[in-house]
C-alpha cells in the first residue's frame, strides 16, 4: 500500500485536489475566518502522508503538476493589475506611499526582534526576506548567507496567517478603502495573502498583485541596506 | 482552440521570463519578470486583453491550490526549525501584523487625503 501509494503518478494530485474541496466545504460549513482552505487542506495532507508513511519527496514529485501552475498564474496577475491601471494612475502617491511605510515595517521590525532574540547573521538574513513571494524570497536567503529551507517556512507562516487574519484584521483595524486593504494584504503577506485579496474583490486583488512585484523589486533594494546591520 | 492560444501566449511570457531570469544577475524570479513583461505588452496593446483573460482568470482564480504543495514542505524541514522555532513563529506573526496595519492605515490616510483634497 505504502509502495503503491509513494510511486502513484496520480495519488498526490488526486489528494491534493480533495483535501482543497474538503476546505472548501469546511469554511463554508463552519464559516470561520481562520479555516482557510489552503491550512485545512494542507493540514489533511500532512496527516495522510504521515499515517501512511509516505514521504514528503514523493508526495512533491506527484504534486509538481499543481506547484508548476504557480508560474503562469504569478504571471496572470498582469490581467487584474491592468484592469485596475487608472486606479494607480490616480492614486501613485497612496500606493506607493503604503508599500514603502511597510518595507521599511518589515525591514525595522526583524531587526529590532533579531536583536531582541540574540540571532545571528544568518538567521537574521533568513527571516528578512520573509513578506515577499517565494520565488524572490528564496533567491535573496541564498544570495545573502540564508538559510533557506528556513526562509520558506517563514514565508508560509506568513502567507497563511496573512491569508487567515487579513479579512477581520482590517476590519478591526477600520481600513475600509478596497486599495488600502489590498496594498496591506499583498505587502505584509505576498501572493499567498493576494489569493484571499482575489476573494474580497477585484480592487483588492490588482492592488495586492501590485504590492507583490513592487513590494520584491523594494525588498531586493531594502536587504542590501539592512543586512549587513546584524 | 481559444483555450489553447491563450495559454501558448501565456506560456510564452513564461519562457521569455525564464530566460531574463537566467540572464540577469538579481535574486529576482521568473514569474515577477513574466509579470512585468505581461503588464506592458497589455498596456502597450500588443496583446489585447481578450488573448489571454479566460485562462489568465481561471489560473489567477485558483492560486491558492498551487501554494498547497510547497506549503506542505514544512513537514520536510522540522529538524533545522528546532533550532530557532520560536523566533522563528513570534518574528514572522509580529511583523507581519505590523506591516499589514503600518501599510493599511498609511495608504487610507494617503487616499483619503487625495479624496478630501479632490472635494
Amino acid at each position: 500500500m505504502q509502495e503503491l501509494l509513494s510511486n502513484s503518478t496520480y495519488f498526490a494530485v488526486v489528494l491534493t485536489l480533495i483535501c482543497f474541496q474538503i476546505g472548501i466545504w469546511f469554511k463554508k460549513k463552519t464559516g470561520w475566518a481562520v479555516a482557510t482552505p489552503l491550512l485545512t487542506a494542507t493540514i489533511i495532507i500532512i496527516a495522510a502522508l504521515l499515517i501512511f508513511d509516505i514521504p514528503y519527496e514523493s508526495y512533491k514529485e506527484g504534486a509538481e503538476i499543481i506547484s508548476f501552475f504557480l508560474t503562469p498564474a504569478t504571471v496572470c496577475l498582469a490581467i487584474p493589475l491592468y484592469r485596475q491601471i487608472e486606479l494607480l494612475k490616480k492614486y501613485p502617491k497612496a500606493i506607493f506611499g503604503g508599500i514603502i511605510a511597510g518595507v521599511l515595517t518589515t525591514m525595522v521590525s526583524i531587526f529590532v526582534m533579531s536583536l531582541a532574540f540574540g540571532l545571528n547573521h544568518q538567521q537574521y538574513v533568513t527571516l528578512l526576506p520573509k513578506s515577499i513571494t517565494t520565488a524572490i524570497g528564496m533567491g535573496i536567503s541564498e544570495k545573502m548567507g540564508g538559510i533557506v529551507t528556513i526562509t520558506v517556512v517563514s514565508i508560509s507562516i506568513t502567507g497563511i496567517l496573512g491569508n487567515v487574519i487579513a479579512e477581520s484584521f482590517l476590519k478591526f483595524l477600520k481600513i475600509e478603502e478596497p486599495i488600502a486593504k489590498g496594498l496591506a494584504i499583498g505587502t505584509a503577506s505576498h501572493a499567498l495573502g493576494t489569493t484571499k485579496a482575489m476573494e474580497m474583490g477585484e480592487v483588492e486583488g490588482a492592488m495586492s498583485s501590485l504590492s507583490i512585484v513592487v513590494t520584491g523589486i523594494l525588498t531586493v533594494l531594502a536587504i542590501s541596506v539592512f543586512a549587513p546591520l546584524i | 482552440m481559444k483555450y489553447i492560444k491563450q495559454l501558448c501566449m501565456i506560456a510564452a511570457v513564461c519562457l521569455v521570463a525564464e530566460a531574463m531570469e537566467y540572464f540577469i544577475p538579481l535574486p529576482v524570479a521568473a514569474s515577477i519578470y513574466g509579470l512585468l513583461i505581461m503588464l506592458v505588452l497589455l498596456l502597450t496593446k500588443v496583446i489585447k486583453l481578450e488573448m489571454v483573460e479566460d485562462v489568465a482568470d481561471f489560473l489567477s482564480g485558483n492560486m491558492a491550490i498551487m501554494f498547497i504543495p510547497p506549503t506542505v514542505g514544512i513537514m520536510a524541514c522540522v529538524e533545522e526549525m528546532k533550532a530557532m522555532l520560536v523566533p522563528l513563529f513570534v518574528i514572522s506573526i509580529v511583523s507581519t501584523i505590523l506591516i499589514m496595519a503600518v501599510t493599511g492605515k498609511v495608504s487610507q490616510f494617503i487616499i483619503r487625503k487625495t479624496k478630501r483634497e479632490e472635494k
